[in-house]
């Protein structure tokens, strides 16, 4: 019965988001005050009816419902609670609920804060949502119903795929998601301006906490991903530029460019076309992630054309929105007033310059995984585009950029002085300088690009503390003064410098990588092996039982010379509801690196361990460094200049009736 | 989202070829000159496991992987260049078999095109920057005209015609 009723609560929905896109829209048109009054209502009713529906299904999931297909393809009653809750999105039908979900609660969040916005601006925003929403609403009922029932019902379910019984795996598809469909938001803000003709920086002051809040999500998203992938696939890598991972590295691009873009508008009033196209890129790039994803496309071309209804629906949501969106684009983009000037040397220039490395960085992610899809299409030749060609083309267009970033940083607003800047960089630079020797001189091994690496880091870090400083510093002002001064600046000023400080501790922990020690090694009970600075002894290979899974695991004691520092316990789980194994990584963390350790081959007559060992010196830098970028992402869009936006709109006296 | 799903399921399907999951490469693999062995893996990681996705043989379980892996050694043994070695997997496998496509005809634009966005929008910028000036710095005889009209009227007067339209687009 609940699950009937959430079936009928996403049809209500669908109806709600037709609604949502038809009446406001004519009614910004025909400026009629009572259709876009219908707006900000018809947008919480959608949210609330897709939030029934997913909460039906999630209690189909917790209950163990298996004559719900969905419920007994992807879940086992002897589950955890939490991976009954998070199967709910392990799957294409679940996750699509929740995609749909997020962008119901963006529209929900837009309508609650968009009291002060713009009447004309809030009803095309919404109706804009709406669309998407109606859009997703009618590819799930149409092709993917997660509520199909299942006669007779099954005793038992499935069970979920093991990979996705994971912590990191549970929360990562909301993360991302997040930030995917958070860029809808810039998306229909883009597409509202541009039906409204207009565009200012009160535009971009009521966008940009919205693109902040994607950004920062995305970026948790990724991180977390990537956190998954290192511990859980078995071979250490963290980032393996899959075509999966591309799909929400493109978005991410497009949006860091986005996030800076928009300041230079709310600032300066200039970029406003770019932006607006940016914006539009976006989150066509997110519609392109999830239709890679979830079309079957990447695995071949020929694997998509055997299945293909919902691929060709997504590619038709595709091609409506982003064609669409970039067509209005071409059409009244030349309408929008070009804003501010300024000298090629100044804040906006450096933030043109940001743009066209993300840009083309970006460039580079999408041609590289998409070129081997359209080759094979056009002319049936396969080739393989795989990580050594983004290194070769990624990294010559971000590490430009990450070097300028202090640079950039520093530069006064509209008129830079280049030899000012770099007088006032000149400490950070130097610290950093003496900072890459030291690294040159203490380490051993490793390419020499791993020092300047690492020098790259302490540049980024010092470069935004000395923003920091030389905003809250002034001569002869005593440690209190400007700590105080410190404290006083605007919280964007410190978003900023914690995010780019951020990308510096991330891109040390890249380089360090290259010290990492690798050990291939078959091990007796007993038998101890030198890892880096440490010592690994295999002590034996015990079965265990986990809840729903059978285990062997490889017991491990790591040394620091005599000194006992810790243990490390691979395994090889076999699931019982779906026979299947993964590899359960072993991991250790000392400061900032971690012992890493993965088994192969174990159950051999003398006790002994196939394993693979890594001692992976600062590796966690890495995902800090990204939690760092977002956290700043999030204090920038807690600034006053978001909040205070609000009240003043709010003085204005509109000729519309209150609701 | 399930974006790992994909990867999640490749890698399941991975497993499933080789019988016994394990990882790349296996102990007894593993060449007893350091300097070779580490040829070995920087020349595996450029190389493609055929049948996985998107896995290099380095990465990858599969026993075609292992082949590969034990072919590549065999054949650094034998003293064969990379190059050389490469241009053997290409006769014999294609150009898929490399993860890093060669510079062709074909891949023209996969090579030049991201480098191609940064130049164009460079010239884009320019060109704007270059346009916008000049209708900045260049007025009408009209325009001149209206400012010196401007400035032979008192302040008093001036101020009104200049600062009504402002506040008008403000509210």
């Amino acid at each position: 019965m609940i699950v009937e009723l959430g079936h009928y609560a996403l049809v209500l929905a669908l109806a709600l988001s037709l609604v949502l896109t038809v009446i406001p829209a004519w009614g910004a048109h025909t400026r009629d005050a009572a259709l876009m009054g219908v707006a900000r209502p018809a947008a919480f009713a959608m949210l609330f009816f897709t939030a029934a529906s997913f909460v039906a299904l999630a209690a189909a999931y917790v209950g163990s419902d298996f004559s719900v297909l969905n419920v007994f393809q992807n879940s086992h009653s002897a589950k955890p609670l939490a991976y009954k809750i998070s199967g709910v999105w392990s799957n294409h039908e679940g996750s699509m609920l929740l995609w749909v979900l997020i962008l119901a609660i963006f529209a929900g969040l837009v309508a609650w804060r968009g009291a002060a916005m713009p009447r004309r601006l809030l009803s095309y925003v919404l109706s804009v949502q709406g669309a998407i929403a109606a859009a997703f609403f009618l590819f799930i009922l149409l092709t993917s119903n997660p509520f199909a029932r299942v006669m007779p019902a099954p005793f038992e379910g499935e069970g979920l795929n093991p990979l996705l019984q994971d912590p990191g795996l549970a929360i990562h598809p909301p993360l991302l998601y997040l930030g995917y469909v958070g860029f809808s938001v810039a998306f229909s803000f883009a597409v509202g301006a541009l039906l409204e003709g207009r565009i200012d920086a009160v535009w971009a002051r009521f966008v940009r906490p919205w693109t902040l809040l994607a950004w920062a999500f995305l970026t948790l998203g990724i991180a977390m991903g990537s956190y998954w992938a290192y511990y859980e696939l078995g071979w250490g890598g963290w980032w393996f530029w899959d075509p999966v991972e591309n799909a929400s590295l493109m978005p991410w691009l497009a949006g860091t460019a986005l996030v800076h873009s928009i300041v230079v508008m709310e600032k300066r009033d200039a970029l406003k076309v770019w932006t607006i196209l940016l914006s539009i890129l976006a989150f066509s790039l997110s519609l392109i992630g999830t239709f890679l994803v979830r079309s079957g496309v990447l695995t071949s071309v020929h694997s998509f054309a055997s299945d293909p209804a919902r691929g060709v629906f997504i590619l038709c949501i595709l091609v409506f929105f982003i064609g669409g969106g970039l067509t209005l684009f071409a059409w009244r983009a030349p309408v929008l007033r070009q804003g501010g000037l300024f000298a090629p040397v100044s804040r906006e220039g450096a933030l043109v310059l940001n743009n066209l490395f993300l840009a083309a960085a970006c460039a580079a992610v999408f041609i590289g995984t998409l070129y081997p899809l359209a080759l094979e299409a056009v002319t049936g030749a396969k080739i393989s585009v795989g990580p050594p060609f983004f290194e070769a083309t990624f990294l010559p267009l971000i590490v430009p950029l990450l070097l300028l970033v202090p640079v950039g940083q520093t530069l006064a607003w509209k008129r830079g002085d280049l030899l000012g800047v770099l007088q006032r960089l000149s400490a950070a630079f130097g610290l950093a300088f003496v900072g890459t020797i030291i690294v040159f001189a203490t380490t051993r091994g490793g390419p020499v690009a791993a020092p300047l690496g690492v020098g790259l880091g302490f540049w980024l870090i010092l470069g935004s503390l000395s923003e920091i400083t030389s905003r809250s510093h002034r001569r002869g002002a005593s440690v209190l003064t400007v700590l105080r001064r410190a404290a006083g600046l605007p919280r964007a000023a410190w978003g900023s410098a914690i995010a780019h400080a951020g990308v510096g501790v991330t891109v040390i922990g890249i380089a360090a990588t290259a010290w990492g020690v690798e050990r291939i090694a078959t091990l007796k009970p007993g038998e101890q092996i030198a890892l880096g600075p440490y010592q690994v002894t295999l002590e034996g290979v015990v079965p265990r039982n986990g809840p729903d899974y059978r285990e062997v695991a490889a017991l491990m004691v790591v040394r620091d010379g005599d000194r006992v520092i810790g243990r490390v316990e691979p395994g090889k789980r076999t699931f019982i509801a779906r026979t299947t194994a993964t590899s359960e990584a072993g991991l250790l963390t000392v400061g900032l690196g971690q012992i890493y350790a993965s088994v192969a081959e174990v159950g051999a007559a003398d006790g002994s361990a196939g394993v693979r060992l890594y001692w992976k010196p600062w590796v966690l830098l890495i995902w800090l460094g990204s939690v760092a970028m977002a956290a700043g992402g999030v204090l920038s869009l807690s600034d006053r200049r978001a909040r205070v936006a609000a009240p003043a709109r709010r003085a204005v006296p509109a000729a519309v009736p209150a609701e | 989202m399930s974006m790992r799903k994909l990867a999640a399921s490749g890698l399941i399907a991975a497993a499933l070829l080789a019988s016994a999951p394990a990882w790349a490469v296996n102990p007894d693999e593993v060449l007893p000159d350091p300097a070779m062995e580490a040829r070995a893996r920087a020349l595996s990681t450029e190389l493609r496991c055929l049948v996985c996705q998107n896995q290099s043989i380095d990465d990858s379980d599969a026993p075609l992987a292992r082949d590969l892996r034990v072919i590549v050694r065999e054949k650094i043994k034998a003293g064969e260049s990379d190059g050389a070695i490469k241009s053997y997997l290409v006769d014999r496998y294609g150009e898929f078999v490399l993860l890093k496509p060669s510079f062709s005809a074909r891949t023209a634009l996969l090579w030049a095109g991201p480098f191609a966005v940064l130049l164009g929008g460079v010239a884009v910028v320019w060109i704007n920057g270059r346009r916008r000036r000049d209708e900045v710095a260049t007025l009408s005889a009209e325009e001149e005209a209206a400012i010196r009209s401007l400035l032979d009227e008192t302040p008093a007067e001036s101020a009104s015609p200049v600062t009504s339209p402002r506040t008008g687009s403000r509210s």
